[in-house]
């Protein structure tokens, strides 16, 4: 499409050969690094999923034998037989490689890096060394979280959230190592994302090209951007509680043992005060990036563009006074409930306000519903069932009593697995051209997206019911209790329905590696998108462009009045068009 | 990486580029990464604050553990790093590279003394007892709870804190002293920083003055108060 003007504009860049080893090992390309992150993090999905299939086994069939059960050891389940000590550490790591292994990595390690100065039109991110060692602290956190597994005592067991006292002493947990080294664990992946996110942010308001003004941003650039601001903010909290627990753990220090002063709430303020950001950086770029995918797919602007930044800022800035609605059951005063509830339920009307803007964005356009679009438009759909049940939780006098059952796990998982997940297979298909060169199977993306869809759905929606019968969170043999035998059917129904969702992703895999190798050839913008990274070749080069492009209008042109073609992209310049004033030149 | 025109100032933003906040890389950069920073030391910092004024009992009169006279020494000594910083960065901003290097270094060796003293006092407090579990059985400082002069029930929480906020400070002015000491022989004694390009020191010196106000926050409410 691209005309031999914008060619010109937008040339590639070339660069000297470099060994193996400095281009794809310890690369400071920001894309050869959003690459990295990509593999490692989808490998820990799978870690995480191979936990999770572990715990549906317990649920499900209470006491009985796991097939393979018989390599893990006579401490965790002798005879294949769950013990409740390992039950636990499941959970605990279920949550743990999920939450900061996986998703996290997988939006913000993956598409910051790759897509934000592709998006903005630079060579690379503003200090690639420094990014090159965000990647390698977070393999480096992911292979001691990994190691804990192992170890002596086994590995931490107080839940994702870690709540003192029970973890901090190892006389209450029976872990020792295992729990010291979560916390090591989490104070280097931490440091990861904050210089991941120091970088975003540098790169984001310094290195955009001329023309790229701020209300031209992508949504994805303007989600990542606000979600770094997050995470650069966040994270070192977790980090200082971490260190806390460490030290409680290691050097008998008192900060959460109320037998020498302490306060065991002090851990859960700490923790929920990063942990409520840390659901927006877990869900603000996956918005984006559907963004980005539903008006490509629809041919039509975002509905309600300005609209969209400004509710993604307002997410973010009040997504710093909620986290006291993690803690509703902690005893706090019921007037300070009542002000986190209501700063809870504001929150919702910006994320309705942008489901109504996807929603607009599709009415009437020229849908194509590919794969990357199918599971954008499922993000939607899951999305706005998972703030529902969020808007329950909201309301303190509601959450008593369903505060830590699976009411709360099914909302968890709507949001993250229906929200972000769904949003990451639309991302890795729709950007994988890009990275790759090649192209997934259409076929079998549609085949591995009704499955998934259909096996989620019988496998979490059922646990809004198992909650509001009052099944709590991670237990380990509900049918020890006489009002919860009556739904063991219903944990047995589900169980199967996660193993055969876990099963589906199979055909994912097997999509992702075989089309890395033997995949279509990608032209150089199969989706007809707008944004910059489609004036470059796929995969795309080192350097990215020889020349700075130039931008001349948003990023949602889709079927504009002023071209045959239904897109017109950023870097095409029209007869019409002025170039944008001079980017400065002494600035101080 | 090549840009589309020549003559970039390297002391202004990126070249070319839309009209971001007017400041290089670097300096953005630092000043992105000390917002993370303060939001660590406010993790600390509150925590302190919240279990000081929540505990189960009196706070351990100012002076009786620490030494106040030698750490008021050392703040002055930190403080005069920093304005030494601004000399080195003033010298180079002129041009005089001979001068840069003269403040540099003397920024250098205070901050190793701070980082020295802040050791020795260290190992000075746990031979008299005080540990980051709070004060050791037997040890000269076990007596003074034992006379009442220490409170009992807030001796752990003391040593917690004391210990996690003024040992993760002095590794950052580790990581400060190590940095500039790299600075100093990789760039600065080569004559790589110039009148023209000094992005190097007004960027450390950022770090370097940020790491000065937290210890001056940091003596307030932890030695004085």
């Amino acid at each position: 499409m691209t005309s031999v003007a914008a060619a010109a504009h937008v040339a590639p860049a070339h660069h000297a050969e470099r060994s193996f080893v400095r281009r794809y090992i310890f690369s400071t390309d920001h894309k050869i690094i959003g690459i990295q992150f990509l593999f490692t993090s989808l490998f820990f999905l799978l870690v995480g999923g191979l936990l999770a299939m572990q715990m549906r086994w317990q649920l499900g069939f209470p006491g009985k034998p796991m097939p393979g059960g018989g390599i893990l050891p006579d401490t965790m389940a002798p005879g294949g037989v769950i013990l409740p000590e390992y039950y636990i550490q499941l959970v605990t790591m279920h949550g743990t490689f999920m939450v900061f292994f996986a998703i996290m990595p997988l939006l913000v390690g993956v598409y910051a890096n790759f897509l934000i100065p592709l998006k903005i039109g630079t060579h690379d991110m503003a200090f690639p060394r420094i990014n090159m060692w965000s990647y390698w602290t977070f393999l480096a956190a992911g292979v001691v979280m990994l190691a804990s597994l192992f170890v002596p005592d086994g590995a931490a067991r107080a839940g994702w959230t870690m709540y003192v006292p029970l973890s901090a002493r190892h006389d209450l947990s029976g872990a020792s190592l295992g729990q010291e080294l979560w916390s090591v664990s989490i104070i280097l992946v931490g440091l990861s994302s904050i210089l991941g996110s120091l970088n975003y942010i540098t790169t984001v308001i310094n290195n955009r090209a001329p023309g790229m003004t701020w209300f031209r941003l992508p949504l994805s650039v303007w989600a990542l951007f606000i979600t770094a601001i997050l995470g650069l903010l966040a994270l070192p909290v977790l980090s200082g509680a971490a260190i806390m627990l460490l030290f409680d753990q290691i050097l008998g220090t008192h900060f959460f043992d109320p037998a020498a002063g302490g306060q065991a709430l002090l851990w859960q303020h700490l923790f929920w005060f990063f942990g409520h950001p840390e659901v927006y950086i877990l869900i603000l770029p996956a918005m984006g990036m559907v963004s980005d995918i539903i008006a490509n797919g629809s041919r039509k602007p975002i509905f309600g563009y300005h609209s969209m930044v400004f509710a993604i800022i307002a997410i973010a800035f009040l997504g710093w006074i909620v986290w006291g609605h993690h803690m509703f059951m902690s005893g706090m005063n019921p007037t300070l409930g009542s002000s986190f509830m209501v700063s809870t339920l504001v929150i919702a009307v910006p994320s309705a306000v942008k489901t109504f803007n996807w929603l607009g964005t599709m009415w009437r356009g020229n849908l194509r519903f590919t794969v990357p679009m199918l599971n954008a438009v499922a993000f939607v759909a899951m999305f706005v069932i998972g703030g529902l049940s969020g808007i329950y939780m909201a309301a303190t006098p509601v959450d008593m009593f369903i505060h830590d059952t699976y009411f709360i796990v099914a909302h968890i998982h709507y949001v993250l697995f229906g929200g972000s997940l769904f949003a990451l297979f639309a991302a890795i298909t729709f950007w994988f051209p890009k990275m790759f060169g090649r192209m997934m199977s259409e076929r079998w993306g549609k085949v591995h997206f009704w499955l998934t869809f259909v096996f989620y759905n019988l496998t979490f929606f059922p646990m809004h019911i198992l909650g509001m019968a009052g099944h709590m969170r991670r237990i380990y043999d509900p049918t020890q209790y006489d009002f919860l035998k009556p739904y063991q059917p219903l944990n047995e129904f589900i169980s199967v329905s996660a193993f055969l969702l876990f099963a589906a992703q199979a055909i994912f895999v097997v999509n992702f590696c075989w089309s890395l190798f033997k995949g279509q050839k990608a032209p150089q913008n199969p989706w007809q998108d707008n944004g910059l990274e489609w004036s470059l070749p796929s995969p795309a080069p080192h350097g990215n462009w020889a020349t700075t492009p130039t931008v001349y209008r948003g990023p949602y042109e889709y079927s504009s009045p002023l071209v045959a073609e239904d897109y017109l992209p950023q870097y095409r310049k029209l007869p019409t068009d002025r170039e944008p004033a001079a980017a400065p030149v002494a600035g101080h | 990486m090549t840009h589309a025109t020549a003559t970039a100032d390297l002391m202004g933003p990126p070249f070319p580029a839309e009209r971001g906040l007017g400041v290089y890389n670097n300096k953005l950069g630092m000043w992105v990464f000390l917002a993370s920073e303060v939001m660590f030391f406010s993790a600390l910092i509150g925590a302190y604050i919240i279990l000081r004024f929540g505990a189960p009992g009196e706070w351990a009169r100012p002076g009786v553990v620490l030494n106040i006279q030698v750490t008021a020494f050392n703040t002055f000594l930190l403080i005069c790093s920093s304005v030494s910083m601004v000399k080195a960065y003033a010298a180079i901003a002129d041009g005089d590279q001979r001068r840069m290097r003269f403040w540099l270094l003397l920024t250098i060796l205070g901050g190793a003394t701070f980082v020295s003293i802040q050791l020795y006092e260290y190992v000075h407090l746990v031979e008299r007892g005080f540990v980051p579990s709070g004060v050791r059985e037997g040890s000269e400082l076990a007596a003074l709870v034992a006379n009442g002069t220490l409170p009992a029930a807030t001796m752990g929480l003391y040593g917690s804190t004391f210990y996690t906020m003024t040992g993760f400070h002095g590794f950052h002015v580790t990581c400060g002293v190590l940095s500039m000491t790299y600075l100093f022989f990789t760039k600065a004694l080569p004559g790589k920083y110039t009148k023209h390009d000094y992005r190097g020191i007004e960027t450390i010196g950022l770090y370097w003055h940020f790491v000065d106000l937290v210890w001056i926050i940091l003596f307030t409410i932890v030695y004085l108060i």
